[in-house]
């Protein structure tokens, strides 16, 4: 009788955490981006009007991407995106540290963030205050002088390799 | 079946289907108060007044706001603002109230504080104060979203980005979180859910906890005497009420908070009428711009000390001492090693630390509003490194000496 009970127990135990884990899953896919979310999420943009030195803020999945052309006089990096036979800084325009939008300041060539005070250089590095990185570059390819944002290309995974040991 | 009488009345009728005569003297005739408490022990009444406020106009503004990015704005500052009669009124008391409830809630644990009403036997009733405390700024967070201006974006985006800094699983969680890239419409959807629905109930729940706790060790008093309830509810019910250290909540006690009520209401129902604004940030009346942020970004008032221990330290040890701070005040019972119950002031070192941790608390308040820039960071992180070492350090060693002096 005891065994019986115990067994009607277990059986219920089982099939109730069974249950329990799929609903779990299921709440947890309820919390995920929809599809039309997930789909909006591509934009491609034109790089050849831009003028050197000029910052265009496009946006991508409700993020601002800054887009740099620089002229020769600004650094440098080997995280910039080269297209035709210029130099490109892509950005996403929200500070590393909590997520302001952070300002170019063109006579001192940075982006100041106000929140906190955090800067970064023309090539998006963090240079002073509380970011504890760089901004982070969207994931893109490059097809002539259009740039696709969202679409991962071989130029993305090129400079991936080089962030980190800039 | 049980047995039933004929009733010879309405209470009757009820007491012998739900024993409501038994429950009144639990909850009201028979629940014990000691005599010997001030006007600070009116803060809990006064929480419940304001909690009741809050759930009421609530109720009358859930009626026309609309949870949608394109909507959300309008509908407060149009339609509830300007078409809805009275609804500038809901609104105004609504907004206050969720600003004052923090005043009180501090006054609440900084008496218990004080009184030591946090310590043996009463861990339960302080832990699950602090709960409620917590859930009421979820609860003030995520209302402070819905009116989807400026403000409430971006306070959005700023605190849903902390989750970034959990290792590892940080920026899909914070994209689940969200439920889009950014904060979006779904953001707004489930921060509106949790403000209407889940939260509520979940305060109510804890309120009702809270309550349940304080029936077994009973209200601390003003001078922390331990007092044998049974025995003094025996005086008081014999008739012997002078005599005895208790009174009874109803009708007795109530009159006193009722007063506190009233007096708090006047200066409540000044700030709706003639200072609304104080917990309206004038950013929030912009609406909200994902291209643009506000040149300076703070919370409203009763966030910022802990707001200011997040900035005071490079980004990773700032989140974590922010994370610290929220959770320092549970485990107080067990910080304070000492088992002396009694007020701040015969306790010499203790009050001292007391007052160092109000003051303290204040001077990160301060801070927390002005731009981080210069001196303000270098008092920032002083006063964040004092507010910590305060509760960590010093406050076990001062009870612990405590211990050993006795
Ligand atoms: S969010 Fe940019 S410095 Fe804090």
């Amino acid at each position: 009788m005891a065994s019986r009970r115990s067994f009607m127990g277990f059986t219920l135990g089982a099939a109730a955490a069974v249950g329990g884990v799929f609903t779990l899953v299921g709440m947890k896919k309820t919390w995920d981006p929809l599809p039309s979310v997930k789909a909006a999420g591509f934009t491609t943009v034109d790089l050849s009007p831009l003028a050197d030195g000029e910052l265009r803020t496009v946006e991508w999945r409700k993020k601002p991407i800054f887009i740099l052309k620089k002229s020769s006089d600004m650094e440098q990096s080997n995280t910039d995106i080269i297209a035709g036979d210029a130099r490109y800084t892509v950005v996403i325009g929200l500070c590393t540290h909590l997520g302001c939008i952070p300002a170019y300041h063109s006579a001192d060539k940075e982006f100041v963030c106000a929140c906190h005070g955090g800067k970064f250089n023309v090539s998006g590095k963090n240079m002073s205050g509380p970011p504890p990185k760089p901004l982070e570059i969207p994931p893109f390819s490059i097809d002539g002088t259009k740039l696709v944002l969202g679409e991962i290309g071989k130029e993305y995974e090129e400079i991936m390799k080089n962030v980190g040991k800039a | 079946m049980a047995h039933f009488e004929k009733s010879n009345g309405i209470v009757d009728w009820l007491d012998q289907r739900l024993a409501i005569k038994k429950f009144m003297q639990v909850m009201m005739t028979q629940y014990w108060i000691p005599k010997k408490i001030n006007f600070l022990w009116a803060m809990g009444v006064i929480l419940l007044t304001m909690f009741a406020i809050l759930f009421i106009t609530g109720l009358l503004l859930v009626m026309y706001y609309k949870p949608d990015v394109a909507l959300a704005f309008d509908s407060v500052n149009k339609t509830i603002m300007q078409e809805v009669e009275y609804g500038w009124l809901w609104r105004h008391m609504h907004g206050v109230a969720a600003s004052v409830v923090f005043l009180v809630m501090y006054i609440h644990l900084l008496t218990g504080i004080y009184y030591g009403s946090y310590k043996k036997g009463r861990e339960i009733i302080w832990i699950s104060g602090m709960v409620l405390f917590v859930l009421f700024s979820a609860e003030a967070f995520s209302g402070y979203m819905l009116p989807w201006g400026q403000m409430s974006y971006w306070a959005a985006m700023v605190i849903t980005n902390l989750f970034g800094g959990i290792p590892f699983i940080g920026p899909e969680l914070v994209e689940w979180i969200r439920g889009d890239y950014a904060v979006g419409d779904a953001t707004l959807n489930r921060f509106f859910m949790l403000h209407v629905c889940l939260l509520p109930i979940v305060v109510i729940a804890f309120v009702a906890i809270h309550f349940y706790a304080l029936r077994f060790p009973h209200v601390n008093n003003e001078i922390a005497e331990e007092i044998d309830f049974d025995l003094e509810a025996e005086k008081y019910l014999a008739g012997k009420k002078k005599e005895a250290k208790v009174i009874s909540f109803w009708p007795d006690f109530l009159c006193k908070d009722i007063f506190y009520v009233c007096l708090f209401m006047i200066f409540y129902f000044y700030l709706v009428c003639f200072h609304y604004d104080f917990a309206m940030d004038p950013i929030n009346f912009e609406p909200a711009n994902a291209l643009k942020t506000p040149p300076h970004i703070y919370p409203e008032w009763y966030f910022l000390w802990s707001y200011e221990i997040l900035r005071g330290f490079s980004y990773e040890v700032g989140l974590a001492c922010f994370g610290i701070a929220q959770v320092i005040f549970f485990v107080l019972p067990f910080l304070d090693r000492s088992n002396v119950v009694a007020p701040a002031h015969k306790r010499g070192a203790f009050f001292v630390w007391f007052w160092l941790l109000v003051i303290d608390m204040i001077v990160l308040t301060i801070y927390g509003k002005l731009p981080p820039v210069g001196i303000n960071n270098t008092i920032a992180t002083i006063a964040s490194v004092t507010f910590l070492a305060l509760l960590i350090v010093v406050l076990p060693v001062i009870t612990l000496m405590e211990r050993k002096a006795k």
